[in-house]
């Protein structure tokens, strides 16, 4: 068996050294041990093990956490490979409780992989969902979706099998499959996750919602953030398309689909939908009044899917595994498995995927292993900059999409963000609104005006002015932004801002700002 | 660079490109990348190239955040401002930034050395606080940590 030595080229493994640990690594097999192959595989999203060193043995897969450069050269120092009896080893990865106890689907293959490897992709089970679609009509590819019951991830939530059928059954002579990887919401990184470690599977996912509802173009508009995913999603479409799954014929069917990666302009508004289809049409990133739905009249007025990564990396798993069998997880109508991201304040952060129906609590003391600081948990964010955050009384709340919107919440993108106890909650409510004004596309009054206002109500709270009357008119102002707002930036602003006043008032009312806030005009 | 070198560059950056109005924002952005940031020359030479009027060009290049319309610091130095980075203390953070380098955020250093600017993440949230310097993410970044990739940034040459 040829020794492989796994180092993640992941965003967050290179952000704390992994670059510098493969080469450490590289540099000392190449004097003692040429045989040996460093393989740059996906990161497991398993953060608070980065860089995670992983090495074949005849058991599995063994992991060495937390490499320093220094400590890469002594694992393998002298072209020894180091056992799981190694002082810096955790054991096989297989054993590891974290990584154990989640249901993978989506993130089946994350840091198994050479993420630019199609033979590794086949081997662990890619492409089979593809093939079964071009076995299928492409009614039925629909219909195997609609059984899944998957909803969208992005955060909206709806129905992913509904767009496709309403997008195949416009007549039109070109129609487009769009995928939103413009992932802004602040605590979520699970597009970006799955692009590093497994881009193929997105690929393979865009190609079957072509083929269901007939689309020959597609885009993926991906976000400035990302410098590296670029690069892996640039090398892996070339890939794809020397490979024939993408282009005239797709793997060798009458289908053609190819796919042109934009990237996008540092806006976070442009990740709503329609923001998204006019900054692809090469304009300002404002959103459009719905009706018309993008699905019938999206990208260039033409019908479009515009679906989330993880969205069109799901249906892979569901049409190589059945709908019925995707169904078969999750809770009511959350069918399925959840990437959730546990991040901020956490001991173990890093992504969780399991079915729906988890809580907080399980989430954040069982995975995360409590706060980083290990200080008190205070408050939790769940869904982005746009989500609730939420106080002790709802961390036994199931994350469901229906139980958290029953208690003013929202799941959103799977984003769950730690905060312990010193915390300000009036300065994460004043910069609620900021960042509504910051990002806030101009369009509609409610969010462009209504967001400065906001803050400055909030200003006028924290410095307990007139609290009675100010508190009354920024619940009057969330009203309006509500009910009166275009989408859902403005629409769910007041969401973080209300659990704030709902949950914390007294942090809001009595929080005396010490330093002035730190501006972030740009 | 003369202004006659930069539109001979920029011409040459436009005849590479397709004009279809798709093709604005991407052009804009190879623009950036060659420039640094986006000229009023700029501005009139793809309005002409695109059959736009300078309106039209100088709203798409006013939205975008990464669009700049006037040159900043040799290495831009970007920190993320968002939640999770919140709860790891990137607001203490900043304000070492931003003592350290002497400048607020928004702005660059003197000597043009640095740019210093506010961010909203770049998807590393079990990491942070996380910056960016030029492509590079860097995450766990502490306020050492910081003056240590701010000290290994390269001089201008």
């Amino acid at each position: 068996m040829t020794v492989r030595i796994y180092v993640p080229n992941d965003t967050g493994a290179r952000s704390v050294g992994a670059d510098e640990v493969a080469h450490a690594i590289e540099a000392q097999l190449r004097i003692h041990a040429p045989d040996v192959t460093v393989v740059r595989n996906g990161s497991r999203g398993a953060y608070w093990l980065e860089p995670l060193v992983e090495i074949d043995t005849a058991d599995g897969r063994v992991g060495f956490a937390n490499i320093s450069p220094e400590q890469a050269l002594s694992l393998v120092e002298g072209g020894l490979m180091p056992t799981a009896s190694h002082p810096l080893s955790i054991g096989l990865l297989d054993s590891l409780p974290w990584l154990r106890d989640q249901e993978r689907l989506m993130f089946r293959r994350a840091g198994i992989i050479d993420p630019l490897s199609l033979a590794d992709y086949r081997t662990h089970g890619g492409l089979t969902g593809l093939e079964r679609a071009l076995t299928l009509p492409p009614q039925e590819i629909v219909s195997e979706i609609k059984t899944s019951g998957l909803r969208g991830r992005g955060g909206a939530a709806f129905p992913a099998g509904i767009k496709w059928q309403t997008v195949r059954d416009a007549v039109a002579d070109q129609k487009y499959i769009v995928c939103n990887a413009d992932e802004g919401d602040s605590g979520t990184f699970a597009d970006r996750l799955l692009m590093d470690a497994d881009p193929f599977q997105l690929i393979e996912g865009m190609a079957i919602a072509a083929i269901a509802v007939g689309a020959t173009c597609g885009y993926i508009y991906l976000r400035s953030e990302y410098p590296h995913t670029i690069q892996i999603i640039e090398r892996a479409l070339v890939l794809a398309r020397d490979a024939g799954i993408l282009g005239a014929s797709v793997m060798g069917s009458a289908h053609r689909f190819d796919i042109t990666l934009r990237i996008g302009g540092g806006s976070y508004i442009c990740g709503e939908e329609t923001a998204l289809l006019e900054s692809l049409e090469g304009k300002r990133g404002v959103v459009r009044a719905k009706p018309p739905l993008p699905a019938l009249a999206g990208l260039f007025g033409k019908p479009t899917v515009v679906n989330n990564v993880l969205t069109l990396a799901a249906t892979t798993a569901i049409l190589a595994r059945g709908g019925a069998h995707y169904a078969s997880l999750g809770v009511e109508r959350s069918t399925g498995t959840m990437p959730f991201q546990l991040s901020g304040n956490i001991r173990r952060g890093g992504l969780v995927e399991v079915p729906f129906g988890i809580t907080l609590t399980e989430l954040v003391d069982g995975f995360g292993g409590g706060t980083a600081s290990t200080r008190p948990v205070k408050a939790i964010q769940v869904g982005g900059p746009l989500g609730a955050y939420l106080p002790a009384a709802h961390w036994h709340t199931p994350l469901t999409y229906e139980a958290f919107a029953a208690v003013g919440a929202m799941l959103g993108h799977g984003g769950v963000v730690v905060f312990d106890d010193t915390v300000d909650m009036g300065e994460q409510a004043e910069f609620a609104m900021a960042f509504c004004a910051h990002e806030s596309c101009g369009k509609c009054t409610p969010c462009r005006i209504g967001s400065t206002r906001g803050v400055e109500v909030i200003r006028r709270l924290r410095r307990g002015e007139s609290s009675k009357k100010n508190w009354q008119l920024l619940d009057e102002l969330c009203e309006t932004m509500e009910l009166g707002s275009l989408c859902a930036l403005g629409g769910l602003t007041p969401m973080p801002v209300r659990s704030i006043m709902t949950h914390f008032a007294g942090d809001l009312l009595s929080s005396a700002p010490s330093e002035a806030p730190i501006e972030v005009s740009v | 660079m003369t202004d006659a070198e930069d539109a001979a560059a920029l011409a040459e950056l436009l005849a590479d490109s397709p004009t279809t109005a798709e093709h604005l924002l991407p052009i804009l952005q190879r623009v950036q990348q060659r420039f640094g940031f986006v000229s009023p020359m700029a501005i009139r030479q793809v309005a002409s190239a695109f059959n736009l009027s300078r309106a039209e060009v100088y709203g798409v290049v006013s939205f975008y955040g990464d669009l700049r319309e006037a040159p900043v610091g040799e290495h831009v130095v970007q920190l993320c401002m968002a939640e999770a980075c919140q709860a790891m203390g990137c607001r203490t953070l900043a304000r070492h930034a931003e003592a350290a380098l002497g400048v607020a955020l928004g702005a660059s250093t003197p000597d043009g050395r640095v740019h210093l600017e506010a961010a909203f993440c770049f998807g590393n949230c079990a990491l942070g606080p996380t910056i960016r310097i030029g492509d590079r993410i860097h995450g766990a970044v502490s306020t050492s940590r910081f003056d240590a990739l701010i000290a290994a940034l390269p001089s201008r040459t």
